[in-house]
C-alpha cells in the first residue's frame, strides 16, 4: 500500500508506569503504530527496569531485569523498543555495559543461566526512532489526516532521552531535532527553548520536593516565554514534574503520543 | 577502617586525576544549589580522599542523576559517577537507607508516576 512500511513487529518493553498512570502515552502509541503499519508486541513475563541506571560497575542485580528483557528480545529476533524515556535509557545502558563490561557480562550470565548468554546483541529503539528510521517522518506526514496547523509546541527532552549521548545515540544531545522533526511531521510549530533538554527534578521530588520544583519551574517558564501553546514529553515523571510541581498551570503537558494519534484521526 | 577511595575509584571506573578543574561539572550541575559539594568538588575531594566527608553530606542524595555533568565534562571524568558510588557506600551499610518505606504514602500523590517511587528507592536504599 502506498505510504505504509513494510509491515514489522518489534518486542516492545512498557515499563511500570505506562500500565498505570501514563495508559495513555502507551494507548496512543500503540494504536498510531498499527496505523502506520508496524506492531508492538509485548514483551512476556517483562519486570520494572527500576526507572534509574545503576551507574556502579559493582551493581549487577539492579541490571538483572533489563538483561532479561534483551536476552527476551533477542531470542525472538526482535529489535527492543521503548517508550519511557526512564526505560530506554536504562535499557540502553545496561545494554551497552552487556556489550563492554566483560566483569558484568560474565557476572550477570552466570546469575541468569541463560540458554545462550547474553552479550549485547539486542537493537534497543525508541518509538520515536522507529518514527525517524524506519517509518521516517516525511512518511508519516503524508498519513497525517488532521495536522495540528497553527499550534506552537515545546519539545521537552529532559535527560533521559538523549544522555549520556555516547551511549544513547539519539541525536544530538545538546541541541537535538528528532522532537521538533516529529512536531513538523504533525503540521504543527515547534518552539525552540533553552532548557528543553535540563532536567525536570526527577526522582528527588520524593525527597527535596523544592528542587523539583525549582527545575520545572525553569523549565516551564522557559516553553511559556518563547511562546509556546503546549510542551510534550515522552517521560511520565518529566510530565508529573512539568504539571505538579512547576507552578505553571496555563501551559498544557502532554505525551507525544497523544499528539501522533490525534494527528492521524485516532483519537 | 576501609579504604573508601579505592573503592570508589574501582566501583565508578573514574579517573579523577584527568580533571583538570574547570568547573564546567557544577556550572551545568541543576542541583548546585541544594548542595553543599558540588560536582567538581567530589572529584577533587575523592582524589584527595576524603571520603567520608562526602559521606556525611546530603550532596549525594540532591544529585538528579541527569547526565549533565557526564555530558559536559571535556575531559570524560563523569563526576556523577563518583556521586553515585559515594551514595552507594553509605545506603549499602545496614540500616543506612535513606529512603524510609514508611515515609513515602505521605509524599505521593495521585498522579505521581510509579516510575518515581521505584526511582527513588533504587538511588536511596539498598
Amino acid at each position: 500500500m502506498e505510504g505504509k512500511v513494510v509491515a514489522m513487529t518489534y518486542s516492545y518493553f512498557p515499563g511500570c508506569t505506562l500500565k498505570t498512570k501514563a495508559k495513555d502515552l502507551d494507548r496512543y502509541a500503540r494504536i498510531s503504530a498499527e496505523a502506520l503499519g508496524f506492531t508492538l508486541e509485548e514483551l512476556p513475563d517483562w519486570q520494572c527496569c527500576g526507572g534509574v541506571y545503576s551507574m556502579a560497575k559493582d551493581e549487577i542485580a539492579t541490571k538483572l531485569s533489563s538483561i532479561r528483557a534483551l536476552a527476551k528480545a533477542r531470542d525472538l529476533g526482535q529489535p527492543l523498543v521503548t517508550l519511557c524515556s526512564a526505560c530506554h535509557n536504562v535499557i540502553k545502558q545496561v545494554n551497552h555495559d552487556m556489550q563492554t563490561d566483560d566483569n558484568i557480562v560474565q557476572k550477570a550470565n552466570n546469575y541468569l543461566k541463560l540458554d545462550t548468554p547474553y552479550q549485547g546483541e539486542t537493537q534497543v529503539l525508541h518509538y520515536l526512532e522507529v518514527l525517524r528510521d524506519i517509518v521516517g517522518f516525511d512518511n508519516l506526514k503524508k498519513q497525517v489526516t488532521n495536522p495540528l496547523k497553527g499550534k506552537k509546541i515545546a519539545a521537552y527532552y529532559g535527560c533521559l532521552l538523549l544522555r549520556p549521548g555516547k551511549v544513547m545515540q539519539m541525536d544530538n544531545p545538546e541541541n537535538p531535532i528528532i522532537l521538533e522533526d516529529f512536531i513538523r511531521a504533525i503540521g504543527a510549530t515547534p518552539v525552540l527553548y533553552p532548557m528543553r533538554n535540563e532536567c525536570c527534578g526527577g526522582y528527588v521530588t520524593l525527597d527535596e520536593k523544592s528542587v523539583a520544583q525549582s527545575r520545572s519551574n525553569k523549565v516551564m517558564t522557559s516553553a511559556k516565554e518563547n511562546g509556546a501553546d503546549m510542551v510534550i514529553t515522552a517521560c511520565p515523571l518529566c510530565l508529573y514534574n512539568l504539571q505538579k510541581n512547576s507552578g505553571v498551570s496555563d501551559l498544557s503537558v502532554v505525551y507525544f503520543t497523544e499528539l501522533l494519534a490525534e494527528a492521524l484521526g485516532l483519537k | 577502617m576501609a579504604d573508601y577511595k579505592q573503592v570508589v575509584l574501582n566501583a565508578s571506573g573514574v579517573n579523577p586525576l584527568k580533571c583538570m578543574r574547570c568547573g564546567k561539572c557544577s556550572g551545568t550541575c541543576p542541583s548546585y544549589d541544594a548542595m553543599e559539594y558540588h560536582p567538581h568538588q567530589f572529584v577533587y575531594m575523592v582524589e584527595k580522599g576524603e571520603i567520608e566527608k562526602l559521606m556525611a553530606s546530603k550532596s549525594i542524595y540532591t544529585c538528579l542523576s541527569c547526565f549533565a555533568c557526564v555530558e559536559r565534562c571535556p575531559r570524560d571524568v563523569e563526576p556523577a559517577k563518583l556521586i553515585e558510588v559515594v551514595r552507594l557506600a553509605v545506603v549499602r551499610q545496614q540500616g543506612r537507607n535513606h529512603l524510609k518505606s514508611e515515609y513515602v504514602p505521605e509524599r505521593i500523590d495521585d498522579d505521581l508516576p510509579q516510575q518515581a517511587i521505584v526511582s527513588a528507592f533504587r538511588k536511596y536504599t539498598k
